[in-house]
């Protein structure tokens, strides 16, 4: 491959268009080529602006201004494009093209590579990082960590001296998120190329590099060394930072396991296939949501988790089986939950959804949080109170006035909490409510999640976040992977009928031991 | 999967400026909008055919449908502000409603193009510098008096003048409360949220 | 939602090996020949051309007449709105306010007869073509600037995300409370709502998707962009575009021939 990069930084800043503040300021750094560089500094350091910034992807203009430099081999970045190659969290937003051939040829025929050459660089790219499936595979079907390796290939054809890795496993179930590490530490050993890393679990790549540097919010580099060194001198002011490193896991209570009250949702043999799909997305699976109780839904990415969660929050109609309200959740009807009107269900299930935006309506953030107490019949000023009350308490009084959309992430998140629990609903159902937190925020909203559980209510976590189950949740539902389907043009899967949940023994929890199918 | 994140870069470079000034990011969120009005197109008629009974007992409803066809030409112009903006987006929305398997096939495309020029036109009689309320009104009723044409040569050339006359006018009228005021709504709320940072009409807006 | 439901997975019939510009030239010529005429002569006889060409478009007729049965319907509407508009020549039948003429039923087969024969090439074009084989012909053959056609092709890549984005917004405001009920007034604003929601996904995602477009070299002006699929105009290509054009053509002169021929509003 190419030759690897030596990247200077100097006085370097960022100020998006539109923005007051800067995004990253005062940076200097030299990387000598070869050296790999862990990338560290709490959220709104500038992480990601400073790799884009090293991709040569940012110029004054339109999109904003630019203090100091930034060189490749002594090149200005913006002009020396090629030699970086940056690959991005979400796999979703990098691939271009519908089939996975078509989009590594995409890079190489935007470099003016000849056309009898792209075809084979596209294969080599395709085996460097494993790719399961030829070049005839629909990109839209492909797994995340799947869709991650390809992004990675699309990068390596182009045989970038210097390698930007912007959280490349934040978004990816465990499994993947493995494999796209163990195909890196292959990648950086062969190509010997310079790499800059950012991670968010930091623990998870530290290894990979060879230095770590860490910017500071208020701007600038603050500490550089080998990992091991910053990580035993800084360690634990990063973590106060909200950083997560390794050794440092926040630490929360965990509270005492209290008798589960009354069932609240009941949901049987309740299964979900998509129209014209020839396998459910859920597979048929009972389970009870009962007071005072977390529940977590673990299992990697397609086997059901999200569906199951909307099926439980009555926002999708089971194509089988039933959900249904128990007598302590004061059922307006005994109607599946499906059927109950918005302003229904409203006071009695909260969601917290995925994506915080999706369940943004209002202009400010007052107003958002407005919206939940009004629609369950609260009078305005009764409506107004509870929200100023809960602003107070999650941190975003300051924020009232501000437009939900504009929030940074962390606040978004605590947001869209905030609008589920303002209607006080016994049952909180929440998809992957911690992912992409700092520590700090991640801490915060445990807290939050724990005193619901210990008031009475029931929460279900729908997640991939490990530490989040052990210190929360008090049961767990582990539903069972579909098997993988290729994501060809031409495929004949066989579903397995009997394979619905799979208990998961935790012997620190006795109560863990049990399925939601057995109880 | 999706990820939220409010520190993601918006980028643009000067190298990467080509046809009339417009950066990948232009043509990428102008089709993206385009792109979700395919989606739109498709749940409003969903829409219409679930509350058809309500709006069938109302004669000027077909002019509301029209209407909405004609929202990503002016929207796409108000948002990237630059030359062949509503043309562009008005078609790429034509396109991704004919691969989603509209029924008049290809005609669309001529639709898209026509339907996407008049307020193309009005923008640019306006020099491409005024983006206020009555530009926006007269591009959306232009839109609506392109729709209106090409109904009357493809379907009804042979109908009575004062049939041709009121299709037209109820077109113009309802495109421009539409596809114009609509659209300026919509930018402006779109403004607030800080999304459009990069591009004009976020501009306007205080830096936060 | 279903999308880009394929009309026609035979990828080896002939008219899907054809260029795809030379498709669209096609089913333009036919636009045009059949726009510049209001007769029933024209659209008859190219129509009668279509239908004995249609076996080599690969899509079967089943599948075809499903997916474009609204078209039936919307050209009844067209033809019924023909009718009673128009009150020339002899009445035929008097009901009440309205009448029917033989001028109007005239009219209504002659619009009839063109939208279909305009719309049936549309959509074997369109049930035949990949979008991303019709970006790299426009790019190759016409000239279309790269930046647009596979700016536009990458945002396709979005309507699966999109439209389950639109779902997830629909369930949000469900769980907000904020259903629409059953007024047609709540069904409005809500919708206006989820359209908006909807866009800052869309310019969220764009925004997103042209860096990463642009770090893979997207865009650059200093270097020459090759292509990995080529798409030459064949010979095959020149026939059909050939063949059509003689269509039309023959189509007119049968239609003047029988002094049928007639531009509109003429």
């Amino acid at each position: 491959m190419t030759r690897p990069v030596a990247v200077d930084v100097e006085g370097f800043g960022w100020r998006h268009g539109g923005r007051r503040a800067w995004a990253v300021r005062g940076v200097d750094l030299r990387v000598e080529p070869g050296e790999r560089v862990l990338l560290l500094g709490p959220s709104g350091s500038g992480k990601s602006t400073l790799l884009a910034g090293l991709a040569g992807l940012l110029s004054a203009g339109d999109a904003g201004e630019q203090e100091g430099s930034v060189r490749l081999d002594g090149v200005p970045a913006v002009r020396a494009r090629a030699r970086a190659g940056l690959v991005l969290q979400d796999p979703e937003a990098a691939l271009v093209m519908a089939r996975a051939g078509d989009d590594v040829a995409f890079g190489l025929e935007n470099r003016g590579v000849p056309t009898a050459d792209i075809w084979r660089r596209v294969d080599e790219a395709l085996s460097a990082v494993g790719f399961p499936y030829g070049r005839d595979a629909a990109t839209g079907t492909l797994s995340g960590g799947e869709q991650q390796r390809l992004a990675l290939a699309g990068i390596l054809a182009l045989r970038p001296g210097l390698l930007l890795l912007d959280e490349v496993t934040a978004n990816l179930d465990p499994a993947g998120a493995a494999l796209v590490r163990s195909v890196l530490a292959r990648v950086l050993a062969e190509t010997g190329a310079t790499a800059v890393v950012v991670e968010h679990r930091v623990e998870q790549v530290a290894d990979l590099c060879t230095r770590a540097v860490v910017l500071s919010a208020e701007g600038g580099v603050v500490e550089d060394g080998s990992p091991v060194e910053v990580f035993a001198r800084s360690g634990a002011a990063l973590a106060a930072q909200g950083v997560w490193v390794p050794g440092h896991t926040p630490r929360v209570r965990r509270a005492a396991v209290s008798a589960a009250g009354a069932a609240l949702v009941v949901a049987r043999s309740t299964s979900f296939r998509y129209p014209g799909a020839d396998r459910d997305a859920l597979a048929p699976t009972d389970v009870t949501l009962r007071e005072g109780e977390a529940l977590a839904v673990t299992g990697s990415n397609g086997s059901g988790k999200s569906t199951l969660a909307l099926c439980l929050a009555g926002l999708l109609r089971p194509s089988s089986g039933t959900v249904t309200a128990g007598a302590a959740l004061d059922p307006p009807s005994d109607r599946p939950l499906w059927r109950w009107r918005g302003r229904e269900l409203v006071s009695r299930v909260g969601t917290v959804f995925q994506d915080p935006e999706h369940q943004f309506v209002s202009a400010t953030v007052r107003a958002e949080l407005m919206v939940g107490p009004l629609r369950a019949g609260l009078s305005r000023p009764a409506a107004q109170a509870r929200a100023d009350a809960l602003m107070e308490r999650l941190g975003l009084a300051r924020l009232a006035e501000a437009n939900p959309f504009t929030l940074s992430g962390g606040e978004k998140r605590r947001l869209s909490v905030a609008t589920a629990i303002a209607t006080a609903p016994r049952v909180l159902v929440t998809d992957e409510p911690t992912f992409g937190q700092d520590a700090l925020t991640w801490a915060g909203l445990v807290e939050l999640l724990a005193g619901l559980r210990d008031d009475g209510a029931s929460v279900v976590l729908v997640t991939h976040d490990e530490p989040l189950v052990e210190v929360l949740a008090d049961v767990r539902l582990a539903l069972a992977a579909a098997a993988p389907v290729p994501p060809t043009y031409a495929v004949s899967p066989t579903l397995e009928a009997d394979r619905t949940t799979i208990p998961q023994e935790n012997p620190s929890d006795p109560r863990e031991s049990g399925t939601g199918a057995a109880r | 999967m999706t990820t939220t994140r409010s520190d993601v870069p918006h980028i643009d470079t000067t190298t990467a400026v080509g046809p009339a000034g417009w950066r990948t990011v232009d043509v990428v969120v102008a089709s993206a909008i385009a792109v979700a009005f395919g989606v739109v197109f498709w749940a409003w008629g969903t829409l219409w055919n679930t509350t058809s009974a309500a709006f069938t007992a109302f004669p000027p409803a077909q002019g509301f449908m029209y209407g909405v066809w004609l929202v990503p030409g002016v929207l796409g112009m108000l948002v990237i502000r630059k030359r062949g903006a509503a043309i562009y987006t008005e078609l790429v929305a034509a396109v991704v409603s004919a691969l989603l398997g509209t029924p008049w096939g290809l005609s669309v495309i001529v639709y898209g193009l026509v339907e996407g020029a008049a307020p193309e036109l009005v923008f640019a009689f306006a020099l491409y510098r005024s983006w206020r309320l009555p530009t926006v009104l007269a591009a959306g009723a232009a839109a609506g008096v392109a729709a209106a044409l090409l109904d009357l040569v493809f379907y009804y050339a042979d109908w009575p003048g004062t049939w041709q006359l009121t299709y037209g006018g109820l077109l113009t009228v309802s495109s421009a409360v539409i596809a114009g005021l609509g659209s300026w709504l919509l930018v402006r709320a779109l403004a607030r949220t800080g999304v459009l940072a990069t591009f004009g009409a976020g501009r306007e807006q205080a830096r936060v | 939602m279903s999308v880009l439901v394929p009309l026609a997975p035979d990828r080896d019939a002939a008219l899907a090996r054809r260029n795809p510009v030379a498709k669209l030239a096609a089913a333009f010529v036919v636009t045009a020949g059949l726009l510049v005429t209001l007769d029933p002569v024209t659209p008859a006889v190219l129509l009668g051309l279509e239908v004995l060409a249609f076996p080599l478009s690969g899509v079967r007729v089943g599948v075809l007449l499903r997916r474009a049965w609204p078209l039936f319907v919307g050209i009844a509407g067209v033809a019924v709105a023909n009718v009673v508009a128009i009150g020339r020549g002899e009445v035929l039948a008097d009901l009440g306010p309205l009448e029917v003429t033989t001028g109007g039923l005239g009219t209504a087969a002659s619009v009839s007869l063109r939208l279909l024969a305009v719309t049936l090439p549309g959509i074997v074009v369109l049930a035949t073509t990949d979008p991303m084989d019709l970006a790299d012909a426009l790019v190759q053959r016409w000239r279309v600037p790269a930046r647009f056609a596979y700016g536009a092709l990458a945002a396709l890549r979005l309507l699966p995300l999109l439209s389950s984005d639109w779902h997830m917004i629909a369930r949000a405001r469900r769980a907000r409370g904020l259903d629409a009920g059953r007024s047609p007034v709540g069904a409005l604003r809500a919708f206006a709502g989820q359209v908006f929601a909807v866009l800052v996904a869309a310019v969220r995602r764009g925004g997103r998707l042209a860096p990463a477009m642009e770090a893979r070299g997207f865009g650059a002006t200093d270097v020459e962009r090759t292509v990995a699929r080529p798409q030459p105009m064949r010979a095959g290509d020149w026939a059909l575009v050939a063949a059509t054009v003689a269509a039309v053509l023959g189509a007119t002169a049968v239609s003047v021939a029988v002094g049928s021929w007639r531009l509109p509003f003429a």
